[in-house]
């Protein structure tokens, strides 16, 4: 046992530095009132709480539930076919399964600038279309919502397809013959029988997907431009340009409330990480 | 339905790829427009030249190294420990970690350092760059060893012990081969997970310590630069390298 603490002891004390005290510095700075000169002072206040109703940073909020759940959505729609192709795929399975993967190992950043080289007025797509003379001005691609929703679906895609393959690799294929014996046609099999049963899978891919789309803060920087403000963007703020700590401390919270009431409600016994 | 699976599929993975490929083939591009015309290797020699770019890479290295050989090191131990018997506090903190959105993170680490900063002559730099990116590659590290540790047999251990090793003895002899595929694992997780961070490193990193996503970040934010493409492909590359390396090693 003793050997178990010596082993539990330097991870203990790094989380206890850069992830506990953090936290504790995050709480008591949003209870506190903006210094003159960007810190924080005395005295005490709930006021970086109450501002959060505020129409402007509640809009924030919003929209940032609404693009996070079009990403989470869309993420659905296109990766179920996916997982299912892969599962069903027999022996190239797990090529087609490391394929989804292997994007996830390259830089999250430079796949996000890859849509700003495709998408920009002098970019791949707008010059192929002004060269095939379809358009004549170069298309508004890029710097608005549409632009961030499809960087956070091409950036989280595998994240909702491996949970999703994971529970349609599982499912007894008897029970799609039995509703084909039944009369069920393929549609009415697929919306009876296997999407209930994927409930688990969808759940976690969409918990996956949703959390990190509601905090982030790089895709909708580069590909919706100034326009887009999220939260994530919001606490950044906070903390550079406008230096008000103690309300970027408290989106912060907030932020992160949310993230762990969502996780908490999807979570069920047995599927435990850590 | 299983063509228009198939069909489907080929989509699918070409909205993954192709959005790459694209730009590896645009680095070779003679022009600086998003139209070919002719190979050129010009931007390739951009960022031989560019200073910036080999500093920062250089720093990325360097702080993608150690945060990983330590993280890897301690996180491993830390795994075998919550194997052993539970502790909740500790899964809850790593957990907290694993959840925890990166812009919160980097701007609470920033609060952090400082408020160290009032009363130690410290400022920030390499050193608080690398302690953010042990701290937060941890929990990857234990969550893939621990997983391996579900499937080892317990009782291999108690034989160890029964036949005279050492508590440590039974850990270094017997279990530690066992983790080794998970170990590397984790390495190359946390190892590309520091590689890449922007979010968190840009609120922690001082202006001694730009890495390397910090200038990519730059240039894509100033707009047009084809020397980002080059340097892009260079990465992804050199990222598929490292992947197709440690598969091999896994297999031998």
């Amino acid at each position: 046992m003793k050997l178990r603490n010596l082993f539990l002891a330097p991870t203990a004390l790094l989380m206890a530095v850069t992830m506990l005290a953090p936290l504790a510095i995050i709480v008591v700075y949003s209870l506190l009132t903006r210094g003159a000169y960007g810190g924080v002072e005395l005295p005490w206040t709930i006021e970086n709480y109450s501002r959060l109703y505020d129409p402007v940073y509640a809009i924030i909020f919003l929209r940032s539930f609404w693009i996070a759940a079009v990403a989470t959505a869309l993420c659905l729609v296109l990766g179920f076919p996916l997982a299912m192709f892969i599962a069903r795929s027999g022996s190239r399975k797990n090529l087609y399964l490391s394929l989804v993967i292997l994007p996830f190992w390259t830089s999250f950043l430079i796949r996000t600038y890859a849509w700003m080289f495709l998408l920009r007025d002098t970019g791949i797509v707008n010059s192929a279309l002004l060269a095939l003379r379809i358009i004549r001005e170069p298309l508004p691609l890029l710097y608005n919502d549409g632009a961030v929703i499809l960087g956070l679906v091409y950036g989280f895609l595998p994240f909702m397809v491996l949970p999703l393959y994971a529970t349609i690799e599982r499912l007894d294929p008897s029970l799609l013959e039995a509703a084909a014996d039944l009369g069920a046609r393929p549609w009415r099999a697929l919306v009876g029988v296997t999407l209930p049963l994927c409930a688990p899978g969808i759940r976690a891919g969409a918990i996956l997907v949703f959390v990190p789309c509601l905090g982030t803060y790089l895709t909708s920087d580069l590909l919706g431009g100034s326009k887009t403000v999220l939260i994530g963007n919001l606490v950044q703020n906070q903390f550079t340009a406008s230096r008000d700590w103690p309300f970027g401390a408290a989106l912060s919270l907030a932020l992160m409330a949310i993230a762990m009431v969502l996780l908490f409600a999807a979570r069920r016994k047995g599927e435990e990480l850590l | 339905m299983k063509r228009g699976l198939t069909v489907y599929a080929v989509f699918a993975y070409a909205f993954l790829h192709v959005p790459l490929l694209i730009l590896a083939v645009f680095s070779f591009n003679s022009s600086r427009f998003a139209v070919w015309q002719g190979f050129s290797l010009q931007w390739y020699r951009a960022v031989a030249d560019d200073a910036n770019l080999i500093e920062s890479s250089m720093n990325s290295l360097i702080i993608a190294i150690v945060a990983t050989g330590v993280a890897t090191i301690i996180g491993t131990l830390a795994a075998y420990g919550l194997w052993k018997k539970g502790s909740a506090w500790l899964s809850g903190s790593l957990y907290l970690s694993l959840v925890t959105p990166e812009i919160v993170t980097g701007a609470s680490l920033l609060a952090l350092f400082q408020w160290i900063f009032r009363f130690a002559h410290l400022r920030l730099g390499m050193h608080t760059v690398i302690l953010a990116h042990v701290g937060f590659s941890l929990a990857y590290v234990v969550v893939v060893v621990l997983a391996r540790l579900r499937s080892y047999d317990r009782t291999l251990e108690e034989a160890a012990l029964d036949l005279g090793a050492t508590e440590f003895g039974a850990f270094w002899r017997v279990t530690l081969p066992y983790l080794v595929p998970a170990i590397a694992a984790a390495a190359m997780l946390a190892f590309t997970v520091s590689i890449d961070d922007y979010v968190i490193t840009s609120l922690v990193a001082g202006v001694d310590s730009q890495t390397l996503p910090m200038v990519i970040y730059a240039m894509a934010r100033r707009g047009v630069n084809p020397a980002l493409n080059a340097v892009s492909t260079l990465v992804v590359f050199g990222l598929g390298m490292l992947i197709i390396l440690s598969e091999r090693l896994r297999r031998t």
